[in-house]
C-alpha cells in the first residue's frame, strides 16, 4: 500500500528542469573557468611563473566566492546556475564560508570553526582519500614501469 | 479515541498575526497585523528573531484586546526549533503559566485543542494559543545555510515566517471554537524531505474523512475547508486521496500554504509550510472574516510532518499528522 503510494508520489512529482539547468550550469561554469584562465594570464603577465600563476588564480577565485557568499550574492548565483557554481572551486569555497557565517552566532569555536566543514567535510575526506590512493598507484606504476 | 471534541462555550476573543517580508509580498499581506521587513526582527540571531516575532504577536493581541499579560491563565504554543525555544524564550518574561507544544507544522491545531480543552473543561478561564515558524531559523536547523548556493526541487516548500496567536475564553462571542478532532499519525512511507506535502497528504485526507464521519457535518456546512501547509503538491495529492468525497468539498477546499504566497509570481516552489503558516492565515484571514460575518464556518486542518534531520539521514520515513478545528460565527 505504502510502496505503491510512494511510487505514485515519485512519479507524479514535477522534475527540476534538467535541460535548462544543465545549460545554465554549462554557461556559468564555463564562464567561471574563463575568468580563472584570465586571472592566470594576468598573473603571468605580471611576471609570475605559470605554476604559481595557476595557484594564485585558484586562491583568487576562492577569495571572490567567499566574498560573494559574505555579501549574499552567491546563493542567488547558485540558485540560478546550480552545478555551474557548485562544481568549480567556487562551490567549495561557498560550502565552507556559508555555514561558517551562518553559525557565527554560536561563537568562534562551537559555531564558526566547528560548523564550517559541515557541508565540505565529506569533500575533504574523499578528496584526501582519492589523492592518497592516486599517490600509491602512481608510486607503484612508476616503480614497476 | 475516535471522538470529536465538542468545546463547551469557548469563544475567540482576540487574534493577532505577524509575518515576514516574503509573506508581505504575498496576496494576504493586507490582512496581517504586522509585516516585518527585517528578517532579524531587530535582533542578532535567527532564533532570537523568531522569539521576538512570538513576543510581538502576543503583545499585539494583548493591546488589541486591552489586556495585561497577568490576565492570561495559560499560554500554550510551539514552533519548529529544537526544544521549542522560540516559543519559551518569546513568552518567558511575562510569567504566565505556559505549556510548550510540538506537533511539527500542525502545532497551531494542537494549541487550539489543548487551549480549547483547558477552557472548555474549566481549568482555565482563558488560554492563549499560538504557533510560529521562521524561514531562516528553520532553514538553519533543517536544511542548508542561507548563503549556500544550492538548488531545490519543485516539490520543496518555503517555510513561512509568521506567527498567529488566538485568545480563547469561556463564554459567548462572535466567533466560537466549536469542535475539533485530534489527528492520528499516518506513515505513508515517504522519505523525501523535499516532498513534505506528500508525507502529510494521507494524514490530511484521513482526518477530513474521520471528521465528517464522526461529526455528522457535511462539507457544505463550511464556507472554507483549509489544510495547513500541504502546498500545491500535497493539496493535489490530498484531493486525489479523498476520492469520491473530493466532489463534495472541491469548491470550498483550499490550503493555507497556497494562500499565503503568490504561487505563480513568488519563487516558493510548492508553497508555504511551517507552524506559522496555518496560524498566521487563521489569525490574519479566517478569523477577521468570521468576525465580520463574511464567513459562517471554517474547518481548519493544520498538517504536520513528523521527523528531524537525524531521522531523515537515517533513512526513516516521514510520518504525517493532521488535526481538525471548527471555527463558527455566531449570530
Amino acid at each position: 500500500m505504502n510502496d505503491s503510494y510512494k511510487k505514485y508520489v515519485e512519479d507524479r512529482a514535477k522534475r527540476s528542469p534538467c535541460f535548462v539547468n544543465t545549460l545554465k550550469a554549462l554557461c556559468v561554469g564555463g564562464l567561471i573557468c574563463c575568468v580563472g584562465k584570465a586571472i592566470t594570464e594576468l598573473y603571468t603577465f605580471m611576471g609570475a611563473e605559470l605554476k604559481n600563476a595557476q595557484t594564485l588564480s585558484t586562491v583568487t577565485l576562492v577569495f571572490i566566492a567567499g566574498l560573494l557568499t559574505g555579501i549574499g550574492w552567491f546563493s542567488a548565483m547558485g540558485k540560478f546556475s546550480g552545478a555551474g557554481t557548485l562544481v568549480p572551486i567556487t562551490g567549495f569555497a561557498n560550502a565552507i564560508a556559508s555555514p561558517a557565517i551562518e553559525n557565527k552566532t554560536e561563537g568562534l569555536i562551537y559555531g564558526t570553526c566547528a560548523k564550517m566543514f559541515v557541508i565540505a567535510g565529506p569533500v575533504i575526506v574523499f578528496g584526501t582519500l582519492a589523492s592518497s590512493l592516486y599517490g600509491v598507484i602512481y608510486y607503484v606504476v612508476e616503480k614497476v614501469m | 479515541m475516535n471522538k470529536i471534541f465538542a468545546f463547551d462555550n469557548v469563544c475567540i476573543n482576540g487574534f493577532a498575526s505577524v509575518v515576514g517580508k516574503t509573506e508581505k509580498a504575498g496576496p494576504l499581506s493586507y490582512c496581517f497585523d504586522m509585516c516585518e521587513e527585517d528578517e532579524y526582527f531587530g535582533k542578532d540571531t535567527w532564533e532570537e528573531a523568531e522569539s521576538e516575532m512570538v513576543h510581538r504577536c502576543i503583545n499585539i493581541l494583548l493591546n488589541k484586546t486591552g489586556r495585561a499579560p497577568d490576565s492570561l491563565n495559560l499560554i500554550c504554543g510551539g514552533d519548529l526549533l529544537n526544544q521549542c525555544v522560540a516559543s519559551s524564550f518569546g513568552v518567558k518574561e511575562w510569567g504566565v503559566p505556559y505549556l510548550g507544544l510540538y506537533g511539527a507544522c500542525s502545532t497551531f491545531g494542537e494549541a487550539m485543542l489543548v487551549g480549547g480543552g483547558m477552557v472548555s473543561g474549566g481549568f482555565a478561564k482563558n488560554a492563549l494559543g499560538f504557533a510560529s515558524s521562521h524561514f531562516c531559523s528553520a532553514e538553519k536547523q533543517y536544511r542548508f545555510p542561507l548563503e549556500y548556493g544550492g538548488q531545490r526541487t519543485p516539490t520543496a516548500q518555503n517555510t513561512v515566517t509568521g506567527c498567529g496567536a488566538v485568545l480563547l475564553e469561556k463564554g459567548q462571542g462572535k466567533i466560537m471554537l466549536k469542535d475539533g478532532l485530534v489527528g492520528r499519525i499516518v506513515d505513508a512511507g515517504i522519505t523525501d524531505v523535499n516532498n513534505m506535502g506528500a508525507a502529510m497528504a494521507k494524514a490530511a485526507a484521513d482526518t477530513l474523512r474521520r471528521y465528517f464521519a464522526l461529526s455528522g457535518k457535511s462539507p457544505s456546512d463550511f464556507d472554507i475547508i483549509a489544510t495547513g501547509d500541504l502546498g500545491r503538491e500535497g493539496y493535489e495529492l490530498c484531493c486525489e486521496l479523498l476520492g469520491d468525497a473530493y466532489e463534495k468539498i472541491k469548491d470550498r477546499y483550499t490550503d493555507c500554504g497556497m494562500m499565503i504566497f503568490d504561487m505563480e509570481g513568488q519563487d516558493v516552489h510548492s508553497g508555504g509550510s511551517g507552524c506559522g503558516c496555518s496560524a498566521s492565515v487563521t489569525a490574519g484571514y479566517f478569523l477577521p472574516r468570521l468576525k465580520k460575518g463574511e464567513l459562517k464556518r471554517v474547518l481548519l486542518v493544520p498538517t504536520g510532518a513528523l521527523m528531524n534531520p537525524t531521522t531523515v539521514f537515517q533513512g526513516q520515513s516521514i510520518a504525517g499528522i493532521a488535526h481538525a478545528i471548527c471555527f463558527e460565527r455566531q449570530g
